[in-house]
């Protein structure tokens, strides 16, 4: 849909002939190639990186207190938005940052901060650093659900009984039955990477930007004619999308040839304990990170004077807090607003959609219900700039312009996927002689849903509303394109201070942006243990 | 009031291979066994019977009960009650909450029967608790009475003594069917743990795969 407007066709903006003319615009934007080859690259380095650590890891996983203690950590991470973990690795790398205040003067002799341009360097390493963070605990829980299936422990022990040490034997025999099972999302993470908005604004390179970052201030050009070139950049992003997506396939197919000589050339234990040391030593530096950058934003959000090379400010005070308030409690309610309406639709959505496939007896092997739930994942694979270009159109040829209305509709089709995700396999686990039970015990299928299925699945249900509000929160370019930038978000608030605000009220806005997705998940595992105190049996369902 | 199950000319298959053939009438306080192997179909007719036979199979005949064709009848609606391996006590629902689930909703008195329930199986007193608490012997006897307080016109039992512990398992055997005999119920029991068929002491019927 947004293949019109990108030939020159777009009646209400007075485009009313099929021409060529954005896409000469478009090529001829200095610095292009460029934004091509960065947003190629971030996509396939970020997505690369981040599959080889969390793999090492699960390889070196041994169950040892670390382990756990790793694992532990890095689940909250998952609901943190992507802008707030990207501030907080800003504010933790810049020249003025934490790290450069911890070795100075000490280390550096620095008395003033380095002229360096660490954040926002133009190779883009900053921002593939600060998705990387994001997308290891995404990778991390994703490999985690799938495992079981796989008995990996079996697996193992029947490896090590022939002479492999663990940490081979696990990258020998469990990744490659894990690696279909975690595709998709790896596939998500690819056009997430190398599409993204947000992350790209506050550690991406401006000079040029990605091209995400520059299809969304042609975007937002007074210029309305700007908008065709807008157009057809949506799609050259589709098709660099697109393009790293084929490369992961083609690099896929010359790894399964490698890897499957390196299966079976019989090696045992060359590299073993290296390889353990490694995934771990890297998993967890950036879960630190990630902590630590956090940590910043609060230091920041309530620092008094600070000088630098000083590891701590010479005093805290509320006065960013307490400026910050009237605006910042706005758009909170905004946030929460479309946050809550948009899962709440999604969770009605999803548990008929399960309802029906349960009542119906249908199974997801069926060639329609896969095609069906194929586009439901959608959102996920096709770049969000693309996607929301050609939702705002279309919205816009029907008639649709209230922003609010716009606005949840985006929301929920991003929030719909993960919602899913997050509630099908306990629902599709849950046994069915319950119902039976149930139904001969005279309860009509519809009361069975409210009184057995509901009540049993509380602990599911409520995570899934969790995961969908953490995954609204943290939305900022369906906000921001079809709220028209009338819909202010903590998330669109946050975003937008990254070009020149000062850093204390950043603090503010990303640690608020932060911490607000976790109050999800503490209602979710606090409700279910006081609701089944007295009910032993409802402890495992969580 | 007493019942009669009636299972006519009833041919059960799976991809146009016959797995059970059955022509019976079951009389009040009767039970009837079905023997055999797993994968001999007899869970699968009990399903059946129920309302909720997965799709892949099909079946001709009919269930009668009491004369009335409740074939088509939704599960909810035949008034068929079920005993399964396991207890399968609600674990959200207290032990009193897990008898009251399944009454009908005019019932009279339904605390004091709740009450007098649980005195008759020797747990007066456990109306409040949480029924991950009971011991597995515990926790059969109220989903017993959990059955016959739902006030059924027939029964079908789905191996309900196999995971009990030995010592128990007569005892429950006894207790099961004594409650059935004496409530007039039509039963239908599939097993293929021969003393249950002997402890049934009724008509057994061997299915051979």
């Amino acid at each position: 849909m947004a293949v019109l407007p990108a030939f020159g066709y777009l009646p209400a903006l007075g485009g009313q002939a099929l021409s060529l003319t954005p896409w000469q615009d478009l090529l001829a934007q200095p610095g292009l190639a460029r934004s091509v080859i960065l947003s190629f690259t971030t996509g396939l380095v970020t997505t690369a990186v981040s599959v080889v650590v969390v793999l090492l890891f699960l390889a070196g996983v041994a169950g040892t207190r670390l382990d756990r203690w790793i694992q532990r950590l890095v689940s909250p991470l998952l609901s943190v938005p992507h802008a707030a973990a990207a501030f907080g690795l800003a504010f933790l790398i810049a020249p003025s940052g934490l790290i450069a205040r911890f070795v100075s003067p000490g280390l550096t002799g620095w008395e003033r901060p380095p002229d360096w341009q660490i954040v926002q360097d133009p190779w883009g390493i900053s921002l593939m650093a600060g998705l990387i963070l994001k997308e290891l605990p995404f990778l991390l829980l994703m490999s985690l659900a799938m495992l079981p299936q796989l008995d990996p422990v079996r697996r193992t022990q029947m490896a090590r009984s022939l002479g492999y040490h663990p940490t081979l034997a696990w990258l020998k025999v469990v990744t490659p039955a894990l690696y279909p099972l975690i595709r998709l999302p790896i596939f998500a993470v690819i056009a997430y990477a190398s599409s993204v908005v947000d992350v790209a604004m506050i550690l991406g390179p401006t000079m040029p930007p990605t091209l995400a970052v520059s299809i969304l201030s042609w975007f937002h050009d007074p210029d309305l004619s700007r908008r065709f070139m807008a157009s057809a950049g949506a799609l050259l992003q589709l098709g660099v999308t697109a393009m790293a997506l084929l490369t992961w396939w083609m690099l896929e197919r010359g790894i399964r040839y490698l890897g499957y000589r390196w299966v079976m050339n019989g090696h045992r234990r060359r590299g073993d304990a290296m390889l353990r040391n490694t995934g771990k030593i890297l998993i967890l530096l950036a879960t630190l990170t990630a902590f630590i950058g956090l940590g910043s934003l609060a230091l920041n959000s309530a620092a008094g004077f600070w000088h630098f090379p000083d590891l701590l400010p010479q005093g805290f005070t509320p006065r960013h807090w307490q400026h910050a308030l009237p605006e910042l409690s706005v758009s909170l309610i905004t946030t929460l607003v479309v946050a809550i309406i948009s899962t709440l639709a999604a969770l009605i959505l999803v548990l008929a959609a399960l309802e029906n496939e349960q009542r119906t007896g249908r199974r997801p092997s069926e060639a329609r219900l896969q095609s069906a739930q194929g586009l439901l994942y959608l959102p996920l694979i096709v770049p969000q700039i693309a996607f929301l270009f050609g939702l705002a159109v279309v919205l816009e040829s029907l008639g649709i312009r209230i922003p609010s209305v716009m606005v949840v509709f985006g929301h929920l089709l991003f929030v719909l996927p993960y919602v899913f995700l997050a509630l099908s396999e306990a629902y599709r686990r849950f046994d069915p002689r319950w119902l039976h039970l149930a139904a001969s015990l005279g309860t009509s299928q519809n009361a069975a849903f409210w009184r057995i299925r509901f009540p049993m699945l509380l602990g599911p249900i409520l995570t899934a509303i969790a995961v969908g509000l953490a995954i609204s929160i943290g939305l900022y370019l369906p906000t921001q394109l079809l709220g028209a930038g009338r819909l202010p978000t903590v998330t669109t608030e946050a975003v937008a201070l990254a070009a020149g605000g000062s850093r204390r009220i950043i603090g503010v806005w990303a640690l608020t942006q932060a911490c607000l997705p976790l109050l999800g998940f503490i209602l979710a595992l606090g409700l279910p243990r006081l609701l089944w105190a007295r009910r032993q049996g409802m402890k495992g369902t969580l | 009031m007493t019942h009669r199950l009636t299972l006519e000319q009833v041919r059960l298959s799976l991809q146009h291979r016959a797995l059970v053939e059955l022509d019976a009438t079951i009389g009040p306080g009767e039970v009837l066994t079905i023997m055999g192997p797993s994968g001999s179909g007899k869970s699968s007719l009990l399903a059946w019977v129920a309302g909720f036979l997965n799709p892949v199979f099909t079946v001709s005949g009919r269930v009668r009960l009491d004369g009335c064709d409740i074939t088509r009848l939704p599960a909810e609606q035949r008034r068929i009650g079920l005993l399964f391996q396991d207890a399968m006590l609600f674990p959200h629902l207290s032990v009193e909450g897990n008898l009251r689930f399944g009454m009908p909703r005019h019932t009279p008195d339904k605390a004091a029967r709740i009450q007098t329930a649980l005195e008759e199986i020797g747990l007066p007193g456990f109306g409040d608790r949480d029924p991950a608490t009971l011991s597995g012997g515990q926790q059969a006897r109220v989903a017993l009475m959990r059955l016959l307080l739902s006030d059924p016109c027939a029964v079908l039992l789905d191996e309900p003594f196999s995971k009990l512990d030995a010592h128990l398992r007569h005892e429950m055997r006894q207790l099961v069917f004594g409650h059935l005999h004496r409530a007039k119920l039509p039963s239908l029991l599939v097993t293929h743990d021969r003393e249950d068929a002997a402890d049934a002491a009724g008509r057994v019927i061997e299915l051979t795969n």
